[in-house]
């Protein structure tokens, strides 16, 4: 069939019903928290650097929303470690869709990419590349 | 699963009217109209989003374009005269439809928003000030909510909020406290679009006129589904859109009462809408073509008046039994597990529609599978997020039924709700 069954294949459901690294972490080096309020997606992504401050050492995620948005936080969450912050921002969409292993429709790729999105924007705001983002919004832009 | 029905209308013969419904889909989206990746029968149950046309909608449109288009009230040509008697006519005919006066008390607005928003600027502006109140519902659709709210904020007037009760019906007790003298308009849905609730309108207009406050009705849900009549219902103001009742999109209509549509000043200015214009003055144009400025919606006003055609001949009564006759079914088969929560009133007594969210699966993923399954449905806040608020749920998957759907494009969605169950057990 299209893309509905496609995109729900064994792994997104897997990470979505057992989603890896799930909690707050006790002393982030950051923090930050995203949303698309029209799915009602969230997400906090919590990032550890090792001591060269750039690379990264462990990541964890807590949030609530639709399978696609948890299933790539979670699988986000396990790629991201060991990757430089350099590394981080050069994920674009076409990696994380690569990175979940099925075709995202349209509608929903802004739930595929919520949780690279605020990993990306905290990175950002803690080497003060941009100041004042209280929650990334993917939606904000469409307005 | 499903059982032999009988249909109060001829669902068969009505298909034939709508080629879309031949549809398949399932490939590639960026591809507009059918290709080689669609595969599956197209089910469509997003009617309450917008509504299909019939080919005899579509002939009024081609009729007009290649028959006699031409600019209404300008020319004495002969295209110009045939035109302006057709969109004069459609006025006429939207009048006898819902039991209006006549085409005074008819203006064709956008869409139900824009004739919201011609009462809020034309009136509201002008008559609302700090120590009044504006009595609307928490299940309003955002075209009325977010209207009100923003024109209290500019007027200085206070929203109120009636209540509604755990069946998602509205608690007219609180209504009666809310409503009192210093209510100038009292602003309601006549069937919620996510809910599904009947308002009890008739009522909440007698509310309004004891405390000398107008009622505002939002009908976008209740005039392509069921016989309306707004001098019974005694609203002060009415309003729907032409696209969810096989018009097309363009067309809404803002029903008013004359002598209060008389005492009011122009939304838009321009031409069209003027009598006598000087260098420092103007008159305007009598009613309605007072708030229908600029070159206005012709090719949709004369396809509403084959819409209404196309109805009428069917039968709004029938029409509704259809919708509850469907509604009732969705109703029941849906939540035979258990497991599927449906907002708003059980029963019969609702609209042709069903919100819903199964458990432990995000209304999102809900309708990607229910899309595998080329079953169409809404997903979303359907523009009633402080209603989901209240609910509890970020989002809901919505299936409204028109009258060419089917029983079987019932089961056909539940057999996908039943997939999206197992994939996510």
């Amino acid at each position: 069939m299209g893309l509905g069954s496609d995109m729900y294949r064994q792994q997104i459901l897997d990470h979505y019903k057992s989603p890896r690294n799930y909690g707050e972490m006790e002393e982030p080096t950051f923090s930050h928290v995203g949303e698309n309020p029209s799915c009602g997606d969230t997400i906090q992504v919590d990032v550890r650097l090792e001591d060269d401050e750039e690379t990264i050492e462990y990541v964890s995620f807590t949030g609530d929303g639709c399978a696609i948005s948890q299933a790539s936080a979670s699988m986000l969450s396990e790629r991201l470690q060991g990757m430089t912050l350099t590394e981080l921002h050069e994920l674009d969409t076409d990696d994380i869709t690569e990175m979940l292993g099925v075709t995202i429709s349209p509608m929903r790729v802004k739930c595929a990419v919520l949780a690279r999105q605020v990993a990306q924007d905290g990175a950002k705001l803690h080497n003060d590349d941009i100041d004042d983002l209280e929650l990334t919004n993917l939606e904000a832009d469409e307005n | 699963m499903s059982t032999q029905r009988t249909y109060p209308i001829d669902v068969a013969s009505i298909r034939e009217d709508f080629p879309i419904l031949d549809r398949h889909v399932g490939g590639d989206v960026t591809v507009a109209g059918e290709s080689d990746g669609d595969t599956e029968p197209l089910v469509y149950l997003d009617n309450g989003a917008t509504s299909q046309t019939p080919r005899q909608v579509v002939d009024a449109i081609v009729d007009y374009y290649y028959g006699y288009n031409s600019n209404v009230h300008r020319g004495i040509h002969q295209l110009s005269q045939e035109a302006s008697v057709a969109y004069e006519a459609a006025h006429d005919r939207v009048a006898e439809f819902i039991n209006a006066a006549g085409r005074e008390e008819i203006v064709f607005t956008k869409n139900t928003t824009e004739s919201m928003n011609l009462v809020a600027y034309a009136w509201g502006l002008e008559e609302l000030s700090p120590g009044d109140s504006v009595v609307t519902t928490e299940m309003e659709h955002h075209a009325a909510l977010v209207t009100w709210q923003q024109i209290c904020k500019k007027t200085g007037a206070e929203l109120r909020f009636i209540r509604i009760d755990g069946e998602g019906r509205l608690d007219m007790d609180h209504a009666a406290e809310l409503i009192d003298d210093s209510t100038k308009m009292v602003s309601a849905v006549h069937i919620s679009n996510t809910l599904g609730t009947i308002n009890p309108v008739s009522d909440l207009c007698d509310l309004a006129h004891e405390h000398d406050a107008y009622a505002f009705i939002d009908g976008a849900q209740a005039v392509p589904t069921r016989p309306v009549d707004v001098a019974a219902i005694d609203a002060d103001f009415y309003a729907f859109s032409g696209h969810k009742m096989l018009g097309p999109t363009g067309i809404g209509v803002l029903y008013g009462k004359e002598s209060i549509l008389e005492s009011m000043s122009p939304y838009l200015y321009g031409g069209e809408m003027i009598r006598t214009v000087t260098y420092e003055e103007s008159t305007w144009e009598d009613l309605p073509w007072k708030f229908e400025a600029g070159t206005p919606v012709i090719e949709q006003g004369i396809a509403l008046h084959a819409a209404i055609d196309y109805l009428e001949d069917i039968g709004m009564e029938n029409v509704q039994r259809h919708e509850e006759l469907l509604a009732e079914y969705a109703y029941e088969e849906l939540t035979a597990h258990g497991d599927v929560e449906i907002y708003g009133p059980p029963g019969d007594d609702r609209g042709g529609l069903v919100a819903f969210n199964l458990e432990g699966v995000h209304a999102h993923d809900l309708s990607s599978i229910l899309n595998d399954y080329a079953v169409a449905i809404r997903a979303g806040d359907h523009c009633t997020q402080p209603l989901h608020d209240k609910l509890g749920v970020a989002a809901s998957a919505r299936a409204s039924f028109y009258i060419y759907n089917t029983t079987e494009e019932i089961d056909r969605l539940v057999e996908a709700v039943d997939a999206a169950r197992q994939l996510f057990a």
